[in-house]
Order: C-alpha cells, then sequence, then structure tokens
C-alpha cells in the first residue's frame, strides 16, 4: 500500500473514527484503524463492535493495499505535522509496518494484519429514509440530556425512537428519559419512515452521529433494521447496533390534567435559576419554585452555605403554590428552549410537571419535582 | 483509681426505704422488728435497701425469654416443661424454669434435654416472633429514658439517673412500674438488676431470677463480690478462669486483696480490668446504640440451598419484611443490600445503589433478586446456607418511592403494595399476602 493525502482531509477523517476507538482495549485489534487503499481514495474504519464508522477521503493511490494501525497514535501523529502538509502512508516491503512520512519527519508504526479487523455483519436494512441534517440535530440534541445513565436500566440508555401517527400527523418521535425528566421531541414524518421498527439508539452512538452532525448540514440517509441501524452521510457511513429492550410506556407518564399554567420568560427565567443554584451543593441542588400571582420567588438554601432568592414576573393565574426541582434538571431544559418564553404545567407539587418551548408544539418535557 | 467510690454504709438508724413490688408504694419502714407487709396493699412482696431511693443503672434480662413467649402464646404449655430448639443443630436454644429442674439448660444437645426430661414439649424457635416480643420490650424502656443499650434480644442496660423528676419517683419505683407494665401488656416476665454500674445491675438481675428485683448498693459491693468465684466477672471466661486458677485465684475476694499494679503486671490489661471489677468499678457509660445504619432480614436454611426458585422464595419474604421494618420506623434505604453465605461459611454481599430511596418490598425483591441472579449466574452451583436483603444509605420515608418517569406501572405497584399494608395494619399481618410469598 502507498498513497499521498493532504493531512487536514486525514486528520478530519482520524478525527472521526478514532472518536470510536475506545481509549483501553482488551482486544489489540480494536484499538486500530484499517487503512484502504484504491481507487483514489483512503477508507479508513474503526470500531468498537458496537459501532461502526467507515470514512472515504480522496488520495493519490499509488499501490493500493490495506492494513490497521493504532487509531489514536495515527491520529496525534497528522495531528501534529504541520498544517497543509503532504502525508504519504505506505507499508514496508514485509506488510508488517505502516511508514508515515511528510516533509522531513518520518513514523514506522506497528500494525496487525487487515484479515484480523472485525467487519460488521452487513444486515439487510428493510427501512430507508433521508432527513435533514438539522432536523436529525433537532431530535438528538433536544433529547439526549435525559439519557439515562443508569446501567440496570439499560434500555433507558439511549434515544427511543419511532415513527407514529397521532391525531391524524405523521411524526417521527424521539424520546429519552432516566426516570426524573423525560425529553419528547418530533418532526413530521419523513417518507419512507412509516414502517420503521420503534428503536432505542444508545448513547455513544447518539453521541458520535451529532458530532458528524455538527459538521454536515446536508442530507442524512437513515436504513434501519431491528437491530441496527445506519447513518449515511456524504462521505461517512456509520453503522450501529440498537439496544436490544423494551422501552417504557412513556405515553402513560406525561401528565394529561395538569391545569396551572406559568409562563416565564424562558432567558430570565434560566438566569435566575442559574444564578440562585450557585449556592447550592452538589448533591442537593434542589431549586424551590413559589408562585403568587404574577410573582415566581426562586430560592435556593443550603445548610453548608447559605441561602439565595430571585424574583421574576411571570404569568400566573392559579392559587399559590410551593415546587423544587433540581437546579440541573430545570437548566438542562431550559438550555433546549428555542422560543422566548416557556411554559410550565403544574399540578401539585408532588407531581410530574411539563415544560413547553414557546409555541413550539414538537418538544414536550416532563420533570419530576423534588422535595424542598 | 482507689476505693473511695465505696462509701462507708450508712447508719441506719432503725428506719430504712422500703419498696412494695406490687402497688410500688415507698415507705421508710422499721428494720427491727422487720415490716413483712406492704402497709398500703399488704403485699409480701417488699424490697428493702438503704440505697433504694439513689441507685439508677438497671439491668433487664426476661426471664426464659423464647419459652416465655411462647406460654404465653399456648397456655397449654403453661405448666409443662418447654424447651426452644431442634432444628438442624438440635441444641437446646432456651428452656422454661420447670425444664429447668430436671437439669436442662441452653446449649445443650437435644437429645441429652430429652433424655433428662423426656415429657419436655419441644417448640421450634420463631426469632421472628420473639424479635417483635423483644422490640416491645424495648421499647417500654425507651419510655423511660433514652439511655437504653440493648445488650441482646431479651436483656438491655438502662440509665435512669437524673429521672425522679420526670417520672415523679426514684429509678426504682420507675422499674418496679416497668416490670408490672411489661408483665399486663406484653405477658412476660423480667428479673431487675439495680446498681450503680452496669456490672453490678447485670451481676443483680441473675440474683433472684425469675421475676427478680434485686439491688447491690455501694455499700455492700466489696462484700457482695468477694464470695463470688472469679468466673462471674465480666470478662473471665473458661481460658482466664484457668489461668487464675493455676495461679490460685478461685474468688473475687482474694482479687480484691492483690495489689492493682501487680495484677496488671500478671496479667496485662486485664488484670486491671480484673482489680477493677473485683472492687465493684465499673465506668462504661450506657450508650444507647447508634441509629440504624441499615436494615435487613436474613434467613438461615434448614438445608444448603443450590436451586434460585427456592432462594427467590426466601428473598420474597425477606423483602416484605425489610420493607415492613422500613414502613414502621418510617425510614427508606438508597441502597440495596443482598448477602449470601455459602456452604463453607464464606460470606458475599452485593450493594444496588437505586435512583430514589425506597421502602417498598417489590423495589427491594426486585433489585436483589437480580442480584441474586447475577450472583448465581457467576458462581453456578454454589450452595448456600443463608439470604439476607437488606436496605443501607437510610432517609426519612418522605419522598421515597417518587414517580418514576421510566417506569409507568411503578405508582401501580406501589398504591397496591401500600393497600396491601393497611389492609394488614388493620387485620393482621396474615391477611394478604401475594401469591410467590406461598
Amino acid at each position: 500500500m502507498k498513497t499521498t493525502i493532504e493531512r487536514s482531509a486525514l486528520l478530519k477523517a482520524l478525527n472521526h473514527v478514532q472518536s470510536v476507538v475506545e481509549r483501553r482495549n482488551t482486544i489489540p485489534i480494536l484499538s486500530n484503524v484499517l487503512l484502504e487503499a484504491d481507487n483514489g481514495s483512503l477508507g479508513l474504519t474503526a470500531t468498537d463492535l458496537e459501532i461502526e464508522m467507515r470514512e472515504r477521503v480522496e488520495a493519490d493511490v499509488a499501490q493500493a493495499g490495506a492494513i490497521t494501525a493504532p487509531a489514536h497514535m495515527l491520529y496525534d501523529i497528522v495531528r501534529k505535522l504541520p498544517d497543509g502538509a503532504q502525508v504519504e502512508l505506505s507499508t514496508d516491503e514485509t506488510g508488517g509496518r505502516l511508514l508515515l512520512i511528510s516533509g522531513k519527519s518520518s513514523f514506522a508504526l506497528q500494525t496487525l494484519p487487515r484479515e484480523d479487523f472485525p467487519a460488521m455483519a452487513q444486515d439487510e436494512m428493510p427501512v430507508a429514509f433521508a432527513l435533514l441534517g438539522g432536523d436529525l440535530r433537532r431530535l438528538i440534541e433536544k433529547t439526549r440530556f435525559a439519557i439515562s445513565q443508569e446501567e440496570t436500566r439499560y434500555y433507558l440508555n439511549g434515544i427511543y425512537l419511532h415513527a407514529l401517527e397521532d391525531d391524524g400527523q405523521a411524526l417521527l418521535r424521539a424520546v429519552a428519559t432516566d426516570g426524573h425528566r423525560l425529553a419528547r421531541v418530533q418532526m413530521a414524518q419523513p417518507v419512507g419512515a412509516a414502517d420503521m421498527p420503534a428503536i432505542i439508539v444508545p448513547r455513544k452512538t447518539v453521541n458520535e452521529v451529532q458530532k458528524l452532525l455538527e459538521e454536515e448540514a446536508g442530507e442524512v440517509s437513515l436504513q434501519v433494521s431491528e437491530t441496527k441501524i445506519n447513518f449515511a452521510f456524504s462521505n461517512i457511513v456509520l453503522t450501529s447496533k440498537l439496544i436490544d429492550g423494551k422501552f417504557p410506556d412513556y405515553t402513560r407518564v406525561i401528565p394529561l390534567n395538569n391545569d396551572k399554567v406559568l409562563a416565564v420568560d424562558a432567558k430570565s427565567f434560566a438566569q435566575s435559576v442559574d444564578r440562585v443554584s450557585a449556592i447550592s451543593s452538589e448533591k442537593s441542588r434542589a431549586v424551590k419554585l413559589s408562585l403568587e400571582g404574577g410573582r415566581l420567588s426562586l430560592s435556593v438554601s443550603n445548610p453548608d452555605s447559605g441561602s439565595a432568592s430571585d424574583e421574576l414576573s411571570v404569568s400566573y393565574q392559579s392559587e399559590a403554590m410551593d415546587i423544587g426541582f433540581n437546579a440541573r434538571y430545570l437548566m438542562d431544559i431550559t438550555g433546549q428552549l428555542d422560543g422566548e418564553s416557556a411554559t410550565f404545567e403544574l399540578a401539585d407539587s408532588g407531581s410530574p410537571t411539563i415544560v413547553r418551548d414557546g409555541e413550539d408544539t414538537n418538544a414536550l418535557y416532563v420533570l419530576m419535582p423534588m422535595r424542598v | 483509681m482507689s476505693g473511695s467510690a465505696i462509701k462507708s454504709a450508712p447508719m441506719s438508724e432503725d428506719k430504712q426505704p422500703v419498696i412494695c413490688r406490687d402497688c410500688g408504694q415507698i415507705n421508710q419502714l422499721a428494720i427491727d422488728p422487720p415490716v413483712k407487709r406492704c402497709p398500703a396493699c399488704k403485699s409480701p412482696r417488699l424490697l428493702k435497701h438503704d440505697e433504694l431511693l439513689t441507685l439508677g443503672i438497671a439491668h433487664l434480662d426476661c426471664d426464659a425469654f423464647y419459652a416465655a413467649v411462647e406460654k404465653r402464646d399456648n397456655p397449654d404449655l403453661h405448666d409443662k416443661p418447654v424447651i426452644i430448639g431442634g432444628g438442624r443443630r438440635g441444641v437446646v436454644s432456651t428452656c422454661c424454669y420447670i425444664a429447668r429442674i430436671y437439669g436442662v439448660h441452653s446449649a445443650m444437645p437435644m437429645f441429652q434435654a430429652l433424655a433428662a426430661c423426656p415429657d419436655a414439649v419441644v417448640v421450634p424457635p420463631n426469632m421472628e416472633k420473639y424479635a417483635q416480643v423483644g422490640g416491645d420490650v424495648r421499647q417500654m424502656m425507651q419510655d423511660l429514658t433514652p439511655l437504653v443499650e440493648p445488650v441482646s434480644i431479651d436483656e438491655a442496660f438502662m440509665d435512669l439517673r437524673g429521672t425522679h423528676q420526670l417520672h415523679g419517683g426514684p429509678p426504682a419505683q420507675t422499674l418496679v412500674n416497668l416490670v408490672k407494665r411489661i408483665e399486663q401488656e406484653i405477658g412476660i416476665s423480667v428479673s431487675i438488676g439495680l446498681s450503680h454500674n452496669k456490672f453490678l445491675a447485670k451481676l443483680a438481675s441473675d440474683i433472684d431470677k425469675p421475676k427478680g428485683f434485686s439491688i447491690i448498693g455501694e455499700a455492700e459491693t466489696l462484700s457482695f463480690l468477694a464470695d463470688l468465684p472469679v468466673g462471674r466477672l465480666w470478662g473471665v471466661g473458661k481460658a482466664m478462669q484457668a489461668r487464675l486458677e493455676r495461679d490460685g485465684i478461685r474468688y473475687v475476694s482474694q482479687l480484691q486483696n492483690m495489689d492493682e499494679s501487680d495484677l496488671a503486671r500478671r496479667y496485662d490489661s486485664l488484670g486491671l480490668r480484673l482489680a477493677r471489677l473485683a472492687r465493684g468499678q465499673d465506668a462504661r457509660a450506657i450508650t444507647p446504640r447508634a441509629p440504624n445504619k441499615s436494615i435487613s432480614s436474613e434467613t438461615t436454611f434448614n438445608e444448603d440451598l443450590t436451586d434460585y426458585a427456592t432462594m427467590e422464595k426466601h428473598l420474597w419474604r425477606l423483602s416484605e419484611r425489610t420493607a415492613q421494618r422500613c414502613k414502621k420506623q418510617k425510614i427508606a434505604g438508597k441502597t440495596i443490600v443482598l448477602k449470601l453465605k455459602a456452604d463453607r461459611f464464606s460470606a458475599l454481599t452485593r450493594n444496588h445503589a437505586l435512583p430514589n430511596a425506597t421502602q417498598l418490598a417489590d423495589v427491594i425483591f426486585e433489585t436483589s433478586r437480580q442480584m441474586l441472579q447475577q450472583v448465581m449466574k457467576d458462581k453456578p452451583g454454589t450452595s448456600y446456607r443463608l439470604i439476607g436483603v437488606g436496605v443501607a444509605n437510610l432517609v426519612t420515608a418522605e419522598g421515597a418511592d417518587p414517580l418514576d418517569l421510566a417506569d409507568p406501572d411503578q405508582q401501580k405497584r406501589k398504591a397496591a403494595e401500600q393497600a396491601m399494608d393497611k389492609l394488614r395494619h388493620k387485620f393482621g399481618d396474615d391477611t394478604i399476602k401475594k401469591g410467590r410469598g406461598l
């Protein structure tokens, strides 16, 4: 194998694929990236056996071939090369080492044969549809903060993505919850998605896709089966296994009769929560909201450090009430709001509260109160 | 420390405080000729002591506790020798005073006990019930003072000093009333030892069991101890006794006559303790047990178990019991602890932290069940002799088991369990059970 590639293109691709590679691996080959040079391009593939990321970049290929080399080290080397440099990758005569030459710098890396690299089985993907990168990004961004870290309820460790029909509207909906808060974000159903199975996309996959979406605004093609999902960007294909579990019936925990409505200016509310919670401890970050008339008092009291309070003018017509929330959870939600105002639908201080993003009916959040 | 704590006997003029153990009345009565009956109720159960009104450290010990509870619950056993024990180990756990007449004593092998007393009724122990009764007794003690230090399920120390104002009488009177209350409301008898420190109080409670009430005052401390064999001293076991015997020391009086530093030189720190105990000095305070760090229930199987299904049944029962205790104490736990003992006595525990504190049997069971499955998967074929489940990381019950957005059925199960608890509360624990508990 012998190929020459522009440093920045190689760096970008390596940056993508090395992110899939775990820092610690008991199986040596999983630390490596598979390099495949042919037909005027270089293919880079990395996997952790759950996710496989393949990227193709243009390259001058003098001699086709393939080899695997340590992903993080290769990335580190290329990162430290000067901007605009050309990088030559080649294997030595015996094929045992990868030689990297750029200007006067040269490196020889240990390799493992390409035959050892575990390829992810290519299943049949019965459902395929495309959506705008921006739409997919919105689904992910607004829900992923609620993904649970709890290992025993593994089926909560991802975003529940499913197609449904609601009020005559065909929707593609993303839901995540950790039991304390729940995020439900939807969009008009892309053509071809109606028959997709309900799937749980694991957190790591969600994060990788999110990173790729930050660079690519164009269309993304999705292919879905019962066990795998495949995201195809222009040069990158990410295939991931899905979480094999049953997502809880979230519709039953979304309250329907919360009749006390509080409308706040989203930005000043978020700032106020942030302000008063400066005094709260890591352990119990409860912010107490006291509602009376058009006034909202926010207060935090921390026996170790003192107390804080703030006040906001709000729209609230129901009877006076106090309710407490975890400050971080509140800020996680307010951080997702795009509209100028946020609406809270409350029942009582012990029941779940709904938070809506201004006029946007496509995003809904449910938050459990805390005792204060 | 010297013997300065021991005062010389007060000059008993011609009268002495006397308490009636039936009506609780205290009188100053003539010593000579001795008054034989309570002036108020004519009861002969009079307790006379010069220091009756001043001593305040008590030791309460239930009489033949397990047997007494069984007799209480089954009047047919009342006049029969009863032995609590059996099971796999086959030793006498407790025997009633009738059985003791035949020479039966606790820790005796069962076959030997039955040889000595063939008519004995053997009752398998019901620890759950005893724990319940023991708890009731303790509660009555705690009603009088927070300074209750349990020693075991059926005995405890109490520090009643300074409660004269509060209870409207000296500790002796408070204790007489306590004994009556325990007899009337719980239906078992207890023995009391009253003295000026823990060591002597415990010795005193043993003096005239059952239904005893004995006092060791400061005045007679030395003379009381003098005649005791050294084995009665706290901390002197068989080995120490043999060692003392080799040195020719058999009675406490001998220790009393020895120099403290000499004893310390011979037997190190133990010697120092011997010197002090021999003189009736014991500075240990009565410290109520620290608040619970965890609540748990465990059971030892009659036969070692290897199959999951049977273990799971036990686990459910224990989960229910743990939950019940949490609910009773209005406590919830954030960590579930599974405990297992394998046949070779190796103990094993597994912890699982919950997102929310719980006091529900359902949650305790589901969580511990997963841990059990994992353990049994990791070590297949192991046989177990004990299983236990508990909650730790305790918090108050308020806010426990909140609605879980990721578990829509959780509130339903919670409501069902609470409904069952209500029924149990109203009609008794066995009113309703889940099918898996059968």
